[in-house]
């Protein structure tokens, strides 16, 4: 019961069945035993989440509660928390405590959810693995050899280790998608604007997403329903009418719900380079969806090759800017030692930052830099809008872009940390997602020969996140993947 | 594309990041991987082709010119490495 999805949770809350509290307790005991081996959490306060939990319990007595009173969640370590370190997965932010709240963590909190803890992740975010964290990298709870993605890895590991069922990711370039594609769970990137940016420690302003993990995609309708929403303090928040997300999965469904709907196979994304077993998983899937009665059609995304390539300038740069903030003044570290003022800034953030954040902020200041702009940057901008007219030509024809989330299953830890260009590729399906702006979700469709989940990618035009939704969830009624658990690996080596 | 040694240093000068010149051969190797990863873009013909700095063609919102933050100094002042006097502290820049 206390490792159900939150659309099985809430009743039993609601109905008094289970009281959040137990529920919170519960999943602590869980957190306790299994997250040494995982390194999921970063932070985690039982006596806080209790107090809340409290709170919850009378709140759903007092017959005032949102469907997500009582549920416990983690947030990613990159949003601001209130009273809680925040620590970016960096030394630069070691014993940083927030002093305000994201808008997510705000928004959550007022539907009354029961935070018990940060989530572990790459540094700044920037990574596909989650090995890049100064506090050691998260296991997959597959197999703990192996990698759970990232950059939101600690999320994506602790809801499919069933240690909270929901949990807050951040995207800029595939880091919801990826984790949730490798450590079997679903991770919905948001249409950029959707979620407001407040309180998000930026890595690339103009890619930067939150968006949530859950079970279900029903579970990520629900968590959507109240992270979604106008905020004048992000400038690019989108002021739109209020939707309810979850509307269309409410829908009967008859024995083709999904007819209507068509499909793109964009031929980009089943080349070379798909592990087999991905291709496999994913063609069964398809197949799934055409019973389920929608369409499909072929077609292509122009330039979609050159979207890493692209995203590896324009969010470097984006990094260098933002990350100049870090200054060891105002917040954070500062050298012990140092002879002057620019000594201090350069001693500072050689020290507080990692071997990844420093290539990413480098690569940043050098396509920046006198008499580089336009041949890097200001060209990386017009492929973006290439890729980008690519996509809205392919959604004149489909209504959603099917295809693998990542070209693997998860990797091994340490596999492609020397080679920071085979870690860029895993993200060659994620990225082009962030530079045109538009929503999508991975969930789980298969394993592979290991044992190790595959993820599925539905991409959708800007705003179509219930279209999304709906057809991740009438999959999910016709198939069983999302109910896979992995094995409790500490317990098991514990007997 | 090849980066120098006197490269490498001056850009991590504009970034003000420390790197010892052990650092800076692991950084030089793998910098020029990654931007022979980054050069594949520059073949592209985007000869006419508006630059997209945005995943939305938004316009910035304006607000009313009133004073909206409150007086949160000490709050903020309280994770810095080093206050005094309502003043953050750093080395001496004149003399």
């Amino acid at each position: 019961m206390f490792t159900a999805p939150i659309a099985e949770l809430a009743p039993a809350l609601a109905s008094k069945r289970l009281s959040s509290v137990e529920l919170t307790t519960a999943l602590f005991d869980r957190i306790d035993a299994l997250n040494p081996r995982l390194n999921a959490f970063l932070a985690r306060d039982r006596k806080r989440a209790l107090g809340a939990a409290r709170a919850a319990d009378a709140r759903l007595a007092a017959g005032n509660a949102s469907p997500l009173t009582g549920i416990p969640i983690a947030h990613k370590d990159v949003l601001m928390t209130a009273g809680w370190k925040t620590t970016c997965g960096s030394r630069m932010l070691e014993n940083f405590v927030a002093p305000y709240s994201a808008f997510v963590v705000e928004r959550l909190a007022d539907a009354g959810m029961v935070l018990v803890g940060k989530t572990n992740m790459d540094e700044f975010a920037m990574g596909s693995s989650s090995e890049t964290s100064y506090f050691g990298p998260v296991k997959n709870p597959w197999n703990v050899d192996y990698v759970p993605g990232g950059s939101s890895g600690g999320s994506s590991a602790a809801v499919a280790a069933r240690l909270v069922p929901a949990a807050t990711g951040t995207d800029t370039g595939g880091s919801i998608r990826q984790p949730a594609a490798l450590s079997g769970v679903c991770g919905l990137k948001p249409t950029y604007g959707v979620c407001s940016r407040y309180g998000l420690i930026a890595f690339a302003s103009s890619l930067d997403t939150p968006g949530p993990f859950a079970q279900t995609a029903e579970d990520c309708a629900l968590l959507l329903n109240a992270m979604a929403g106008h905020d004048p303090r992000d400038s690019t928040s989108v002021d739109r009418p209020r939707e309810d997300y979850a509307r269309l999965l409410r829908a009967p469904g008859g024995a083709k719900p999904l007819a209507g709907v068509r499909i793109g196979l964009p031929k980009e994304y089943f080349g070379d380079g798909i592990d087999a077993d991905v291709a496999a998983a994913v063609d069964a899937a398809l197949g799934e969806f055409r019973k389920l009665g929608a369409t499909t059609v072929e077609v292509t995304l122009p330039n979609l090759d050159l979207s890493v390539p692209v995203y590896y300038v324009i969010a470097s740069a984006e990094a260098s800017s933002n990350l100049a903030r870090f200054d060891g003044v105002r917040y954070g570290h500062r050298a012990a030692k140092y002879d002057d003022l620019t000594d201090m800034y350069k001693k500072t953030r050689a020290e507080g930052f990692g071997a990844e954040v420093k290539r990413r902020i480098l690569i940043g200041t050098y396509v920046l830099s006198h008499g580089y702009y336009d041949a890097y940057y200001l060209k990386a901008q017009q492929v973006r809008r290439l890729i980008a007219e690519g996509f809205q030509r392919a959604y004149q024809q489909c209504d959603l872009i099917l295809g693998p989330t990542a070209p693997t299953a998860a990797f091994k830890l340490g596999a492609k940390t020397s080679d920071p260009v085979q870690m860029y590729l895993n993200d060659i399906f994620t990225v082009a997602g962030n530079l045109t702006g538009a929503p999508a979700i991975s969930i789980p469709c298969g394993f592979d020969r290991n044992g190790l989940p595959i993820g599925l990618q539905l991409q959708g035009n800007h705003f179509r996140e219930s279209v999304i939704l709906n057809a991740a969830h009438r999959y999910q009624q016709a198939t069983d993947w999302q109910r896979r658990e992995p094995a409790d690996i500490a317990l098991e080596t514990a007997r | 594309m090849a980066l120098s040694s006197a490269e490498i240093q001056r850009i991590a000068h504009l970034a003000r990041i420390e790197i010892t010149p052990a650092e800076a051969v692991d950084v030089r190797a793998k910098l020029d991987s990654i931007f022979d990863l980054i050069g594949r873009m520059r073949a592209v013909d985007t000869a006419g082709i508006v630059p997209m700095s945005h995943a939305q063609d938004v316009t910035l919102p304006l607000r009313e010119d009133i004073v909206t933050e409150t007086d949160r100094r000490e709050l903020y002042q309280s994770v810095s490495p080093a206050v005094q006097n309502g003043l953050y502290l750093v080395p001496k820049v004149i003399e």
